[in-house]
């Protein structure tokens, strides 16, 4: 059965969109979108030196996401630009030097436009194996850091006050976002994962009062997204990435309905 | 007299500076179980900054702080809370910690707003917020309490309601309360010590201590020491909302 590509990515777009649901909230919550971006895009970096090293991909990208994130934690300490100019800069940068770096390696033929939107062919076996124990593995973790990491996005100073260490949290929740990453990149493509996190966590927010249907709400768009997008990825030859957001756009869309009705029923 | 071991945290000496400005410094105070003390002083001179202090919230500060307790609930003066998160009170309750229903109930209804459960935060009335602010920090059974103006917003039966509830805390669950507040009628009723506050301390002491002390009659004024005093003696009078005294 895992012979065929088209159940392989089916199995990676599920196991992707169980953990991309519950971060995707975080990102929602905490304002993180265009730092998702930023990690994203230093993605390309991390595959073009897996690619002149002979490293695993998603190690790779999940070191050099990791390393631009504690880059911006220092560039935020010790300088006096402000955040999102910082993200600007770690952003474009960092995607700037990978795609640098591949036009020195000729002896490699890339597929940009895979690294890019995603590649549904791309994924192997082995990328299923990584998706599914490090996507078990962020879960947990999320798990394990799910009370201070809440309390400090509702408020920092009662996180702190009441001694649930909310930096520890936060650092912890940075290296989440690095692994979500590195394990998506090929399916989703670096310039749309943020898109992966995002638009299913706001689709959830339009239709839920509590913290925790957000996030069942949010693992059910992105299912749904992952669903929906790889079947017209098959039947209409697009790319998998853009046909996967573009579904979960049309969730998001739908779910303004429902905001509109409860509007209606509060007049 | 309490010996040592009832003491839930210290400040020894200890400030506070941001960006080369000192908020508050060489402040020494420390908070036993069952004690009730109020910090008082005008905008800007350090309560909040203190509490925090006492918290462990401000991290490089010079002095020390010795904390004896984790089991601590803090009713901050300021809290925004993001609406892109959906929150309702109940969700609110267990933040920090899992609470069991029974006490949430209670402590919601200590505080008069247990019909509000499962409202939208979003949706409360700012003295509604700061009533569940407080259930959410009594409904933990906290060792100490730090309330840094529990009562803001809060209407005027509803503040002296409030602070007898915050004196029945302390005596039932034994708990040492931080107390900040604007208002000295209401609270200099029940507090065991009182710290003056002006970027650095003037004065404390006991009620009628700071009442007498000449620093805090320049601070706030001949009748405000009046206020004080008379709390020493009597109750026979009601505050109105602004604070003056109608003798019965």
């Amino acid at each position: 059965m895992l012979d065929d590509f088209f159940i392989r990515a089916l199995l990676a777009g599920i196991g992707i969109a169980i953990v991309t649901g519950p971060l995707g909230c975080f990102v929602v919550w905490r304002r993180l979108s265009y730092f998702g971006d930023t990690l994203a895009h230093s993605a390309l970096l991390g595959v073009t030196l897996a690619y002149s090293f002979e490293l695993n991909i998603a190690l790779s990208v999940f070191i050099i996401s990791s390393l631009v994130a504690l880059i911006l934690i220092q560039l935020q300490k010790k300088t006096n630009l402000p955040g999102d100019a910082l993200l600007g800069l770690l952003a474009h940068s960092s995607l700037a030097v990978g795609l640098v770096v591949i036009g020195f390696l000729t002896f490699i033929r890339f597929d940009i436009m895979g690294l890019l939107f995603g590649d549904i062919l791309a994924v192997t076996v082995n990328d299923l194996i990584i998706i599914w124990i490090g996507g078990a593995l962020i879960l947990l973790v999320l798990k394990l850091i799910w009370k201070p990491l809440f309390a400090s996005t509702v408020n920092y100073e009662l996180a702190e006050a009441e001694g649930l260490n909310p930096d520890r949290a936060k650092a912890i929740f940075t290296v989440l976002m690095a692994a979500i990453i590195a394990i998506s990149i090929k399916m989703v493509g670096l310039l749309l994962i943020t898109g992966m996190l995002i638009i299913p966590a706001a689709m959830a927010r339009n239709i839920s009062d509590s913290p925790q249907k957000m996030v069942i709400f949010s693992i059910i768009g992105g299912l749904l997204s992952v669903i929906i997008g790889l079947f017209s990825s098959l039947e209409f030859n697009t790319s998998s990435g853009p046909s996967i957001i573009a579904a979960s756009l049309f969730l998001f869309i739908l779910s303004l309905l429902k905001i509109k009705q409860t509007v209606q029923l509060k007049n | 007299m309490n010996s040592n071991k009832d003491i839930l945290v210290k400040l020894n000496n200890a400030g506070f500076r941001q960006r080369e400005k000192w908020l508050v410094e060489g402040v020494s105070l420390e908070v036993k179980k069952g004690k009730i003390v109020t910090l008082i002083g005008p905008n800007g001179s350090g309560k909040s900054t203190t509490a925090k202090i006492a918290l462990g919230i401000y991290k490089n500060i010079e002095g020390s702080v010795e904390k004896y307790t984790d089991k601590v609930g803090y009713v901050p003066q300021k809290i925004s809370i993001d609406w892109t998160l959906p929150l309702r009170v109940n969700d609110f309750m267990v933040l920090t910690e899992n609470i069991k229903d029974d006490a949430i109930n209670e402590a919601l209804s200590l505080t008069g707003v247990i019909h509000l459960k499962n409202k939208n935060l979003g949706s409360l009335s700012g003295g509604e917020f700061q009533r569940v602010l407080l259930a959410r920090a009594i409904s933990k059974k906290p060792e100490l309490l730090v309330l840094d103006e529990p009562v803001q917003g809060v209407d005027y039966t509803g503040e002296i309601a409030l602070y007898e509830l915050i004196k029945k805390i302390s005596d039932t669950l034994n708990c040492g309360i931080l107390l900040i507040s604007h208002d000295l009628h209401t609270v200099m009723s029940a507090t065991d010590h009182v710290v003056c506050l002006n970027g650095h301390v003037c004065c404390s002491g006991s009620p009628s201590d700071v009442a007498r002390n000449n620093e805090y009659k320049t601070l706030f004024g001949e009748q405000a020491s009046q206020i004080l005093s008379i709390y020493e003696h009597n109750h026979d009078h009601e505050h109105s909302h602004e604070g003056d005294i109608k003798k019965n």
